[in-house]
C-alpha cells in the first residue's frame, strides 16, 4: 500500500518514510499529419521537495495558533531601528542583525486595510484555492511593508478594513493558513477550518 | 524610507568603448515541436554572421567568451543547458557563463558581455539568449512561472504570476488611471499598436489587426487586464556580438553594419512587492523635486513611492544609464525605444519610470501619438516610436531572448537595415509566414540613438541598454 512521503528531523538530519515518487512510463509524441513520425517523448515525473523554513518557522507555526507574528529591528545602532516587517524577516535588511519576534495580531485586527487587490480567474497547476482568487495587499499602521494575502469573504476594495483569520483546524503550515475577511464579519460566515 | 550612499550613486563607467556589431533572432512561436533548442539558437547566430556577410565559422573565430541568457531551467528539464548550447555552437573550450534574472535575463546577459569587453578580459563576446516554454502544459507552465515569486509567501497563492503582478496594475489603474474609460481605452490602444506592428515583423508570434473594442471584449484575466493586454508565452532565441573598437572595425569591413556604441545599466528591487518601503523619488536629469511636491494631492493614494505603482528597478536603470551616456532628456535624445510591455498597463508605468513622462502622466505618451512610428494625430513621424517590433505583446516573450531581441530591433534602426531585415521575402519564407499586402516599412529615419528596457517579474531586475551611433555621442568620455 502506498503512503504519502513523510519527513521528520532526527539528530539534525532528515529522515524519510513513505513514497516520494511514482514511476510513469514515457509516451512517444507522434506527428498526426505525417504518418505518425516520431517528434519527441513525454517525461512524466512526480516529485516531493523537502523545504526548510529555518528562522521563519515561528511565523508559520504561529498561524496555526491564531497569531500573526512580525519582526522588528531593535538594534540601537541601526539607522532604521524600530522598523516592523510583515512579511516576517529573520534579519534586518539594513543592519543584518537578527530581528525580534513581534506579535502583531492585535495591530492587524485594529489597523489592517487593503492597499490594492486583484480578482484572478485563473490559476496554475497544483493550486488548491477556490477561484476566483481574491488577492489582497494589506497595509498596517506602523509597519514599513505591505503584506500579500487573500480575502475569503466579500469583495475587496482599496481602503477596506479587514481582519485576519487563521486555519487552526487541519492547518497546512503554509501562508494559506492566513486569510482575511472584512471587518465586522461574523464567526459563522467563516470558511470551514478558519477562525479569528 | 531608503537612501543611497555616495558610493552607491557612482555613475558607472566603462574602461574602454564597447560596440555591438551584429545581432540575430530566430522565428518566435508558441511551440516548436519540430526543433531542438540548439536549432533555434543556431538560426539566430547564423543571422548575426549573415549580417556581417561572414561565414559562422569565421565569426566564431573571434569570440573569446560567451554569455548565455536562459531563465527557466525547469521548463526544459535541463540543468546546464548553457553547456549544451555552447557545445552545439562549437565554442568549446572557451569560457562561458549562464545568466538568469527572470524577464530581464536578455538585458542582463548583454550587461555581462559588455562588462567583459569593457574590462579588457575579452575583445569579442557572444551574448545569446533563448527560452523553451513549450515543454509542459500551459497550467504547469503557469505553475513554473509562479516559482519566480517567493515560494513561501506568494507562490502558494494560486500559483499564478498574473495575480502577483496585477495587484500593482490595479493600484495604478485606480490611482493614476482613476478608473476612467478613456484610460482603459488608452491601455487597449497599446495592444492594438503592438499587435499591428507585429504584422510587419516576420519573426513575430502575435501579428493581429484588431481594434480597441476587440481588446476590451477579450476574456478577463485579472480585471481590468484582459487576454489581449498580456504578453505572449514564446519559444525562440536571439544573440548579439559585442566587441572592442579594433575588433569592431575589423569585423564590419565587409558589412553594412556600422559599429554602434553600447552601454548597459541595471537596477533592482525586492522580489516581493510586499517588501517595498517608502522612499523619495530618485530624479532623472529631466525631472525636478518641485514637480512631485504636491503629487499626493493630484493623485490621492499615490503618495507612497514606489509603492505598487512604480518600478524602482526601471527607474534606477535609467538613473544610472542616462548619466552614464549623457542623456538629459530621453524624449529628445533618443530616436527609438523597445520597452518591456509585459502588460499594457506596465508599459505605461515604464514610460514614467524611464522619464518619457512624469510619474502619473504616462498615458500621455500614447494619447499624444508620440509612441507611434507615424503619429496618427499629426500624420508626421512619432516623436519617440516604441516597440516597432510588436514588443512582448505582439512579437514574443521568450524570456531569456527578449532583451536581446529588443536590441536586435533597435540596432536594425540604427544600422538603417530595418526594412531589409523585416521586409525581405527570404525572411518571411524562412519563418513560414506570409508577408501582408500592406506591409509597411517601420524604419525610423536617421535614427542615431536608441534604448531597450529589459524587465524581470514584478520589477526585481531591470536593465537599460543604450545604443548610439559612434558619431552621435552625447558625452565625449562616455
Amino acid at each position: 500500500m502506498s503512503m504519502f512521503g513523510q519527513v521528520y528531523v532526527k539528530n539534525n538530519q532528515y529522515k524519510l518514510k513513505g513514497d516520494f515518487h511514482e514511476l510513469t512510463p514515457n509516451i512517444p509524441i507522434r506527428n498526426a499529419d505525417e504518418g505518425g513520425r516520431l517528434m519527441g517523448v513525454t517525461n512524466p515525473r512526480d516529485m516531493t521537495y523537502i523545504h526548510a523554513y529555518g528562522g521563519e518557522a515561528i511565523f508559520f507555526e504561529s498561524l496555526a495558533k491564531g497569531k500573526l507574528v512580525a519582526s522588528r529591528c531593535d538594534n540601537t545602532k541601526c539607522k532604521y531601528k524600530g522598523s516592523v516587517w510583515m512579511p516576517f524577516r529573520i534579519y534586518c535588511p539594513d543592519c543584518l542583525h537578527t530581528m525580534a519576534v513581534f506579535d502583531m495580531t492585535d495591530l492587524a485586527k485594529k489597523t489592517a486595510r487593503i492597499h490594492t487587490f486583484m480578482v484572478c480567474e485563473r490559476s496554475g497547476a497544483f493550486n488548491i484555492l477556490d477561484k476566483p482568487i481574491k488577492f489582497i495587499n494589506i497595509e498596517f499602521d506602523g509597519v514599513v511593508t505591505i503584506l500579500m494575502s487573500y480575502l475569503l469573504v466579500g469583495e475587496p476594495k482599496i481602503g477596506m478594513r479587514v481582519v485576519p483569520i487563521f486555519k487552526k483546524v487541519d492547518p497546512t503550515y503554509t501562508i494559506l493558513d492566513l486569510s482575511w475577511v472584512p471587518e465586522g464579519t461574523k464567526e459563522g460566515q467563516l470558511p470551514i477550518g478558519f477562525s479569528f | 524610507m531608503i537612501t543611497f550612499t555616495q558610493q552607491q550613486s557612482k555613475i558607472p563607467k566603462l574602461m574602454r568603448p564597447v560596440y555591438i556589431i551584429t545581432a540575430g533572432v530566430s522565428k518566435f512561436d508558441r511551440a516548436f515541436p519540430d526543433k531542438r533548442t540548439e536549432e533555434i539558437c543556431i538560426d539566430a547566430f547564423t543571422m548575426a554572421s549573415d549580417m556581417l556577410d561572414m561565414e559562422p565559422a569565421e565569426l566564431k573565430g573571434y569570440i573569446h567568451t560567451c554569455y548565455y541568457g536562459h531563465f527557466a531551467d525547469h521548463f526544459g528539464d535541463q540543468l546546464l543547458g548553457e553547456a549544451v548550447i555552447h557545445d552545439r555552437l562549437g565554442l568549446d573550450p572557451l569560457g562561458n557563463i549562464g545568466v538568469k534574472t527572470g524577464g530581464a535575463t536578455g538585458g542582463s546577459t548583454l550587461w555581462e558581455a559588455v562588462k567583459a569587453v569593457a574590462s579588457g578580459y575579452s575583445d569579442c563576446t557572444l551574448a545569446m539568449g533563448w527560452e523553451r516554454m513549450d515543454e509542459v502544459p500551459t497550467d504547469e507552465g503557469n505553475f513554473l512561472i509562479s516559482c519566480a515569486a517567493d515560494k513561501d509567501w506568494e507562490s502558494p497563492l494560486g500559483h499564478i504570476y498574473t495575480g502577483y503582478y496585477a495587484v500593482m496594475a490595479q493600484k495604478y489603474w485606480q490611482v493614476f488611471g482613476k478608473e476612467e474609460d478613456s484610460f482603459r481605452r488608452t491601455m487597449a490602444e497599446i495592444s492594438v499598436k503592438h499587435h499591428n506592428y507585429a504584422r510587419f515583423n516576420p519573426y513575430a508570434q502575435g501579428p493581429m489587426k484588431i481594434t480597441v473594442d476587440d481588446v476590451l471584449k477579450s476574456p478577463v484575466v485579472a480585471y481590468p487586464l484582459r487576454a489581449l493586454d498580456a504578453c505572449l508565452m514564446s519559444v525562440g532565441a536571439a544573440c548579439a556580438i559585442i566587441c572592442d573598437e579594433e575588433t569592431a572595425i575589423k569585423l564590419t569591413q565587409k558589412s553594412k553594419n556600422k559599429p554602434l556604441r553600447i552601454w548597459v545599466a541595471a537596477g533592482s528591487h525586492t522580489l516581493r512587492p510586499a517588501d517595498r518601503r517608502d522612499m523619495e523619488i530618485p530624479l532623472l536629469p529631466n525631472e525636478t523635486a518641485e514637480q512631485y511636491k504636491d503629487f499626493g494631492k493630484r493623485f490621492p493614494g499615490g503618495e507612497r513611492y514606489p509603492g505598487f505603482t512604480g518600478f524602482l528597478a526601471a527607474r534606477m536603470s535609467a538613473w544610472y544609464g542616462y548619466r552614464m551616456t549623457g542623456i538629459t532628456n530621453p524624449m529628445e535624445d533618443l530616436d527609438v525605444v523597445e520597452l518591456h510591455d509585459a502588460f499594457t498597463i506596465s508599459d505605461i508605468q515604464t514610460y514614467e519610470d524611464i522619464g518619457l513622462r512624469p510619474y502619473g502622466y504616462g498615458r500621455d505618451y500614447v494619447e499624444s501619438g508620440d509612441c507611434y512610428h507615424i503619429n496618427p494625430k499629426t500624420g508626421k513621424p512619432g516623436r519617440l516610436p516604441s516597440n516597432l517590433s510588436g514588443g512582448l505583446i505582439g512579437c514574443m516573450h521568450a524570456v531569456g531572448a527578449t532583451g536581446i531581441m529588443q536590441v536586435f530591433e533597435i540596432a536594425c534602426h540604427l544600422w538603417n537595415r530595418w526594412a531589409e531585415m523585416h521586409g525581405d521575402e527570404k525572411y518571411w519564407k524562412r519563418c513560414k509566414r506570409t508577408k501582408p499586402d500592406d506591409w509597411t516599412n517601420l524604419q525610423v529615419k536617421d535614427a542615431k540613438r536608441a534604448m531597450a528596457i529589459s524587465h524581470a517579474g514584478v520589477g526585481s531586475h531591470v536593465t537599460a541598454t543604450i545604443l548610439m551611433d559612434a558619431d552621435s555621442l552625447l558625452k565625449k568620455d562616455a
